[in-house]
């Protein structure tokens, strides 16, 4: 839709655009900056900005609470297992359903996704029970595998649209040439597939990240991610807000990056292929 | 290309993913539908036995329940209606010519990677605070009283948090969907004296409807089954005032240890979730046909 415009209707719209998106990112920037001020200066009322008493303590402070490094390992642990096991098992069935596509193809995957509906508190008491029968409560295995499941259609699903824009010919062609059904997967699908596998990962790590229904009803401590630990920062009135906001920088920063890098993706991974 | 043994191999690279997703499904599907006929406190586990309907009958009966189904529409209706209004307006902002587009897109789409507690948690503390929140501040500037955002507005100020969480995908989706709209057709438009409205009207919005339609179905998925944000916030309250029936269901079973009426609630949401499916895949389903 680019069209000409004089330099006056640009400047006007720019500044139009600039100022609703800096209102959106406000949040985050005032985050950021009162993690930056000592406690009294982030509850100052009025609040302070050129005036605040700038420091750096609250992230030391935060990251040497003993138990902050421990949420955020196993928050690494849990969003990258569950997507690397949810590839595993995705990867055979997006392939096949892509590349060897029968009468009910379409209506499995609608399926498929129709288990995402199923309302998690719905699920919640008999995986509660199963969980806490196997010994699996709080432990990172057991959040793994919960959100494996859950993102498992997501996965599926985004990795079937990409592997759907590999043009069939290419394979049969390896297979003229007599390459095998592996050598066919790993030397010609492989190499066009990966940066649909790429984008999947990266999605499916910021939707685990970012998961705050399991992660706060199957945890307690040791094996509680970030989310259930900021979902539980709430000390009493006031004086942790400089503390709560480093956390809080500190929680989503890795994923701010990832999801920055992912922007086209993931229009195209939540909508499963429907907007490009 | 589909001989007899690779469809055979097909069959198998597909059945790891069915099994895992029929037994996810199945099994917890069928254990709630037995505890919701069973009475079950974790306080007395020893008190068991078939109870009947008398889960199911006690959500119907209770007042909150009620409330809860109301709070639970209002939220995902009154999300849907402003990320999808603002996304509208915004897509079409920032799809003019303008200095720093890169960059301003990245500021938009920042809320969108907020893990919900750190998004509930920022916005409760240091926004809707009476005492050292932002928008107190501003009251107070402006000479009036602060706001109780959590205690006498506890729905909308939810609503305010997701809306500003999932406001950058709907953006980012119609931003996309207006991207790939030709520039010819609106300079004919435009030659043929359309005006701004007409443009908007009879081009822009039908071109952006596929958009739209995904917004609305992927957001009710997600917007059905919202809880951190509660959680972190109001835990629904005052009182019962921000109930969601996820989060009803959650105090029954968290709170009140009561398994068996959680899973009657458990239930009920199964099959109200199936209703809005059913209505969500037809929608998509139609959309994948294109």
């Amino acid at each position: 839709m680019a069209r000409a415009h004089s330099p006056r209707r640009k400047l006007l719209t720019t500044l139009a655009a600039w100022t609703v998106a800096l209102i959106i990112f406000f949040p985050v920037l005032w985050m950021i900056l009162t993690s930056f001020k000592t406690e009294p200066s982030a509850v100052a009322m009025p609040p302070e900005f050129l005036s605040a008493d700038w420091t750096l303590e609250n992230y030391a402070e935060v990251w040497a609470r003993s138990d902050y490094p421990r949420f955020f390992w196993n928050s690494v642990v849990i969003s990258v297992g569950s997507t690397l096991l949810g590839l595993l098992i995705a990867i055979p069935a997006a392939w096949a359903m892509a590349f060897v596509p029968g009468k009910k193809t379409k209506d499995l995957l609608m399926w498929m996704l129709s288990t995402k509906m199923m309302p998690a508190v719905a699920v919640m008491i008999p995986l509660y029970l199963l969980f806490l029968k196997f010994g699996l409560i709080d432990t990172r295995i057991g959040l793994v595998i919960a959100l494996m499941l859950m993102n498992l259609p997501i996965i599926i699903w985004m990795l079937y649209t990409y592997f759907k824009e590999i043009p069939g010919e290419i394979l049969e062609a390896s297979r003229m040439d007599g390459a095998s059904l592996w050598g066919e997967i790993v030397h010609v699908l492989t190499p066009m597939a990966l940066p649909g596998i790429a984008s999947t990962m990266l999605l499916n790590i910021i939707l685990a990240w970012n998961e705050a229904f399991w992660t706060i009803v199957l945890t307690t401590t040791k094996a509680a991610p970030l989310s259930a630990f900021i979902a539980s920062f709430s000390a009493p009135q006031g004086l942790f807000y400089a503390k709560l906001s480093a956390a809080s920088a500190m929680a989503i920063l890795p994923i701010l990056i990832l999801g920055w890098f992912s922007q086209k993706q993931l229009v195209r991974g939540l909508t499963f292929g429907a907007v490009k | 290309m589909s001989t007899h043994s690779s469809r055979l191999a097909a069959r198998l690279m597909v059945a790891p993913s069915v099994a895992l997703l029929l037994v996810w499904m199945i099994v917890p599907l069928a254990m709630t539908l037995y505890y919701s006929f069973r009475l079950y406190r974790l306080i007395s586990p020893d008190r068991t036995g078939w109870t009947g309907f008398t889960n199911y009958v006690w959500f119907f009966q209770s007042p909150d329940f009620w409330l809860a189904m109301g709070n639970t529409l209002v939220l995902v209706g009154g999300v849907l209606v402003i990320t999808v209004t603002l996304g509208i307006l915004i897509a079409l902002l920032i799809d003019q010519p303008i200095k720093g587009q890169g960059v301003l897109r990245i500021l938009v789409i920042a809320p969108f990677f907020v893990m919900p507690p750190v998004a509930a948690s920022i916005l409760e503390n240091l926004f809707m605070h009476p005492q050292n929140g932002l928008f107190a501040a501003v009251s107070m500037a402006l000479g009036y009283e602060p706001i109780l955002f959590l205690q006498d507005y506890p729905m909308s100020s939810v609503i305010g948090i997701v809306s500003w969480e999932w406001l950058p995908f709907a953006t980012l989706i119609l931003l996309t969907s207006l991207q790939s709209l030709s520039s010819e057709q609106l300079e004919a438009a435009e030659m043929d004296g359309a005006g701004a409205f007409s443009r908007l009207r009879y081009i822009i919005l039908p071109h952006m409807t596929r958009a739209i339609t995904v917004v609305i179905l992927i957001q009710t998925i997600f917007l059905l089954g919202i809880f951190g944000e509660i959680f972190t916030t109001t835990q629904g309250g005052p009182g019962s005032a921000s109930t969601t029936l996820p989060y009803m269901i959650f105090k029954q079973a968290i709170a009140a240890k009561d398994i068996g009426r959680a899973a009657a609630g458990g239930i009920i949401a199964v099959i109200l979730a199936n209703i809005v499916a059913y209505f969500l895949m037809r929608g998509l389903g139609r959309n994948l046909d294109n």
